[in-house]
């Protein structure tokens, strides 16, 4: 078991830092080649950085455009952020004073991301418009992050595992200790946890969840409207048309 | 009135989404362009027989060439939040007018031969081989999106289906399945000057007899001048201002504005069309060409600027597009903007009391305006965010006594599509028009009833024509839309 999740740990790192990477490195490298911002839109880069922001943090589109979406996916997303970060006492040591500062609040948002992911689910099945657009895959991904939330949940509040020496387990993972590993505990939540995780990890170059690195990509989102005062011109454009005088 | 045989959408008490309704919309969309049509602007005569090679090799090449593609195909999640938002799927209630389902049309393709998971698993993430049906699916729903972009106002991510409209049409154009109405006006602006083929004389007469009528009017000398070299501004405009109504009397509120500034100007017969629908097939190459005559134009006339006539998809060209497709304007006067919207002119001189207004000459009119999508979603007038709802209001309410704005949620950037944008201005989508103005006049409806509005101004030649032909649908009179330049042209005290 200690040396298939190891390994599976490293290989779906890989992938999806290098999947990550290289879908970064194509979305920074498609030319823009028309300014194309929804209006209002702001005069400056600041601006331009303001309004990001607005949308990754406080989801303001969404905000306008439904409450309940919002409500859940603010829900889901905010407490995805506070639990992650309270993992983090897995992976360094010793552990940093914040981290330990976050910890009991790591463990109750865990029951607003169950909630939020519970309630994205519900609107997408019994929203008809919602289920009309939905794919089998848009389940699964609720499911397994329904998944990756419960299996932590029993582990922290019914049936808990060993966490020293699964953190010992971690760390010799993080420090390349290769087929050195220490023994992962034999827990089902925990084993169901790490495989589900594993899981996203690896579809997530591939798949919806490229939303987040889409967002900062997103023309109508990220350009300054000052298409009268500056020229926007492509690359491509120029080659394709650079004979042509007047 | 044209003859009806589907149902106007009855008013509804509260705008509700409507229940999904699958497949009513399906039909065979537009007119297909002839070869004769399709040939002058680059593209095969007729559906290619590799169509499915050629398509996707065009997708592969647009994915390369446009971020907002790539970024788009990419990032949706499903949410939902943009189901509701567009004015077709109101007035229709087909899924397919959801702009998420219109989107994922052309995102199954995409999923199918562009991504690891719609190779390996289709059916799992919803990936579809490109079959003659989903052609077909395309060419009718890529031709029920007006591109107005109140979709992308609401994404959490931007995602404009605009964009993917656009791309989807000149992906079909590129295999010979081009759309008539759109490419018979390109064809007409490259080889007359403008959308509707007015030659150089007719145009001269129509100018010279509007003179007379003003003259007529208020015994006062007023010019359209055209082709006169040396003139200070260059004005460009749809071609609809010269003849249709409401349109034409804008045009006569131009020529006022000009007169009484005392600035000379000139219309060109060159580029006497300001509308360009290369956008709306999706075409930067014919986009472009049809820019490139303003500039022609204007280093021709020995102009020192250029000002743009009311119209929404030819403001969004100018503004957002035109030096990027046809600059550098270095040769232009660079104390104005360059282009200049003529509501941003007419503006100026109001705020300097230059312009002597008559309000109560417009009291006959309770008015309300129309935000066009392109002036509203896509592009600015002033000096700051949101400067194109300002000043348009500023104009009327100079203008007139008496204005009332239809409810929040259906103006400024949430404005609804007039239902007759993006090409699809076109008898043979008669019933689409109708139902997608649906949200529209049951905003107008509501200011109706509470305000007693008895007028709605719009600056965009298609809603003009668009609101004239569908308003007698809904119970209202033709004659209840206005060009903001006939408020001026009616209040104005001409020297
Ligand atoms: S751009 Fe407008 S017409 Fe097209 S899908 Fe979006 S809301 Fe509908
Ligand atoms: S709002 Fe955006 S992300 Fe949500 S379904 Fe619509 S296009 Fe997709």
């Amino acid at each position: 078991m200690t040396t298939l999740y190891a390994i599976l740990l490293y290989v779906a790192t890989l992938i999806f830092v290098l999947g990550l990477a290289y879908r970064i490195y194509e979305y920074a490298s498609v030319p823009a080649p028309l300014k194309i911002p929804t209006m209002p839109a702001p005069l400056t880069r600041s601006g331009v950085v303001l309004r990001i922001l607005s949308e990754v943090v406080l989801f303001q589109s969404l905000f306008r455009s439904n409450k309940w979406i919002w409500l859940f996916g603010v829900m889901f997303h905010l407490a995805l952020w506070v639990v992650l970060l309270r993992h983090l006492r897995y992976f360094i040591e010793p552990v940093w004073t914040w981290v330990v500062l976050v910890q009991p609040f790591g463990k109750y948002a865990s029951f607003f991301l169950f909630i939020g992911l519970v309630g994205l689910l519900t609107r997408r099945i019994v929203v008809e418009r919602i289920r009309y657009i939905s794919n089998p895959s848009d389940y699964l991904m609720l499911i397994l992050l329904l998944v990756i939330g419960s299996s932590g949940m029993m582990m922290t509040f019914v049936k808990h595992t060993d966490i020293v020496q699964f953190k010992a387990f971690i760390l010799s993972v993080v420090h390349l200790k290769l087929f050195h590993w220490q023994p992962l505990p034999l827990n089902a939540p925990l084993l169901i946890h790490l495989a589900a995780v594993i899981t996203l990890m690896i579809i997530f170059p591939f798949s919806k969840l490229l939303h987040a690195p889409g967002v900062f990509f997103s023309p109508t989102r990220n350009q300054v409207d000052n298409s009268r005062e500056q020229r926007h011109v492509a690359r491509w454009a120029i080659e394709k048309f650079e004979t042509s005088s007047r | 009135m044209a003859k009806a045989n589907f149902a106007t959408p009855a008013f509804r008490p509260y705008p509700l989404i409507p229940a999904l309704q699958a497949d009513v919309m399906k039909g065979n969309g537009p007119f297909v362009a002839k070869p004769e049509i399709q040939k002058p602007l680059g593209y095969p005569g007729e559906l290619l027989d590799n169509w499915q090679e050629v398509a996707l090799a065009k997708m592969g090449e647009l994915l390369k060439k446009y971020r907002s593609l790539r970024v788009f195909l990419d990032a949706c999640v499903k949410c939902g939040a943009c189901t509701d938002k567009c004015h077709y799927l109101l007035g229709t209630a087909d899924p397919k007018n959801m702009p998420v389902a219109r989107q994922d049309l052309l995102r199954q393709v995409y999923r199918r031969y562009f991504t690891l998971g719609g190779k390996l698993f289709p059916k799992l993430v919803g990936a579809q081989d490109l079959t003659k049906e989903v052609l077909d699916d395309w060419y009718n729903y890529y031709h029920q999106c007006s591109q107005c972009r109140r979709c992308s106002v609401f994404c959490p991510y931007g995602i404009d289906t605009a964009e993917i409209s656009m791309a989807a049409r000149e992906i079909m154009a590129c295999v010979g399945k081009g759309q008539k109405y759109c490419n018979e006006i390109i064809g007409k602006v490259y080889k007359i000057g403008n959308n509707l083929g007015l030659p150089e004389p007719a145009l001269r007469d129509t100018l010279a007899g509007l003179e007379e009528d003003i003259k007529l009017d208020t015994d006062v000398d007023v010019r359209l001048p055209l082709d006169e070299a040396g003139a200070e501004i260059l004005v460009v405009t749809p071609s609809a201002d010269f003849f249709a109504e409401p349109h034409i009397d804008g045009l006569v509120g131009y020529a006022k504005v000009f007169h009484q500034a005392g600035i000379s100007w000139t219309l060109s017969s060159h580029a006497s069309e300001a509308a360009n629908f290369g956008m709306f097939i999706g075409s930067y190459d014919n986009m472009r060409r049809i820019a490139l005559r303003i500039r022609e134009a204007a280093l021709d006339l020995k102009v020192k600027r250029i000002v743009f006539g009311e119209c929404g998809h030819a403001w969004r060209v100018a503004y957002s597009f035109l030096n990027t497709l046809a600059g550098p304007f270095d040769f232009l006067d660079q104390r104005y903007p360059i282009p200049q919207h003529i509501c941003e002119f007419t503006y100026d001189l109001i705020q300097r009391g230059a312009l002597k207004l008559d309000k109560s000459a417009n009291d006959h009119r309770r008015m309300t305006f129309h935000d066009s999508c392109n002036v509203a979603r896509a592009s600015r007038m002033g000096n700051i965010p949101g400067g194109q709802f300002i000043i348009p209001r500023a104009i009327i309410k100079a203008t007139c006594n008496y204005y009332y704005d239809m409810p929040a949620d259906t103006i400024h950037d949430q404005t609804f599509c007039c239902g007759g944008g993006g090409g699809l201005l076109t008898d043979d989508l008669m019933e689409l028009r109708v139902k997608g103005a649906l949200p529209r006049m049951e905003a107008l409806k509501y200011v109706v009833d509470n305000h007693g509005v008895t007028h709605m101004a719009a600056i965009c030649a298609i809603c003009k024509s668009q609101f004239t032909k569908v308003l007698p649908f809904y119970g209202f009179q033709l004659d209840q839309i206005v060009s903001i330049h006939q408020l001026v042209s009616d209040a104005i005290i001409l020297k």
